[in-house]
């Protein structure tokens, strides 16, 4: 499996880590309701095709990374910064 | 009373392991001066205060800038090192500036036969149509985090956490044998 760091290029995916669901680029707001807290904290779909989820690239740039790829097939789709996604700059 | 003679000097990561020749590779500690780590500060132009300040330009994401003695070298997606000299007071309203001189290996590697070493450890493409001089890449190294630049035809300049030294060093020389086995 190999990863396009939109900073490093193609690498090795033994220089990401892996963190989970890209939903923490949507975090409710604070006075949202409690079911979306809850939805965001505890609830993820476990999809069979595409997902997108967070990875960071550890050995290498330092960047986080939202990486869309398939379950079924392991396809890497596409790699994007975190910092261009809104939610995702620091 | 300080004894104004008496000077610190540098103890190297690599002491009575390095240097070390194989074949026609050698492997060498390098004393590299300072290194300095800057983030640049959004908003700031760090390119021209590096540039009016130690006359290096502000390098590319991987690639470097300068030469022997004073380099500027990216080192991930906010850093760059400045590696030899001082830092300037005035990099210091441009990006935060972090002392790590005593963090990190550098080491040497040259010979021919230099990049087929790496490529035992290295998960990336390092061969000089696709790595040239002055490029640079932080990745792995056997599975330390490392920052590799190339120095010239048949030289890198290799860089580990300090802690790493022996590590680093051992991985290196065995390799190096390795090549020469075949050569």
């Amino acid at each position: 499996m190999r990863i396009t760091c939109p900073i490093c290029g193609e690498r090795d995916r033994r220089e990401f880590t892996y963190q989970g669901d890209a939903v923490a680029l949507r975090r409710p707001a604070v006075d949202d309701m409690p079911e979306d807290w809850d939805a965001y904290l505890h609830l993820r779909d476990n999809p069979a095709g595409v997902t997108r989820d967070l990875w960071y690239h550890e050995a290498g740039c330092a960047a986080w990374l939202v990486v869309t790829r398939d379950t079924v097939t392991h396809a890497v789709l596409d790699a994007d910064l975190v910092s261009r996604h809104p939610g995702g700059a620091a | 009373m300080a004894d104004p003679a008496a000077v610190l000097k540098p103890l190297s990561p690599f002491a009575g392991l390095l240097p070390s020749t194989v074949g026609n590779i050698t492997l060498s500690g390098v004393h590299a001066g300072h290194l300095t780590l800057l983030a640049p500060l959004r908003g700031k132009d760090l390119a021209a205060a590096l540039k009016s300040a130690h006359g290096m330009a502000l390098p590319a994401a991987g690639r470097s800038t300068g030469k022997d003695g004073a380099r500027a070298i990216w080192f991930g997606h906010a850093h760059i090192l400045l590696m030899g000299p001082v830092p300037d007071p005035s990099l210091a309203a441009h990006a935060a500036v972090t002392d790590i001189s005593d963090g990190w290996a550098v080491a040497r590697l040259e010979g021919a036969g230099a990049a087929d070493v790496l490529a035992r450890l290295v998960p990336i493409d390092l061969r000089a149509g696709h790595f040239k001089r002055g490029h640079t890449a932080r990745t792995e190294l056997a599975h330390m985090h490392a920052s590799i630049t190339r120095l010239g035809e048949t030289a890198f300049q290799i860089m580990v956490f300090r802690s790493m030294a022996r590590t680093m060093s051992h991985d290196l020389v065995t390799a190096m044998e390795g090549v020469a086995a075949r050569a």
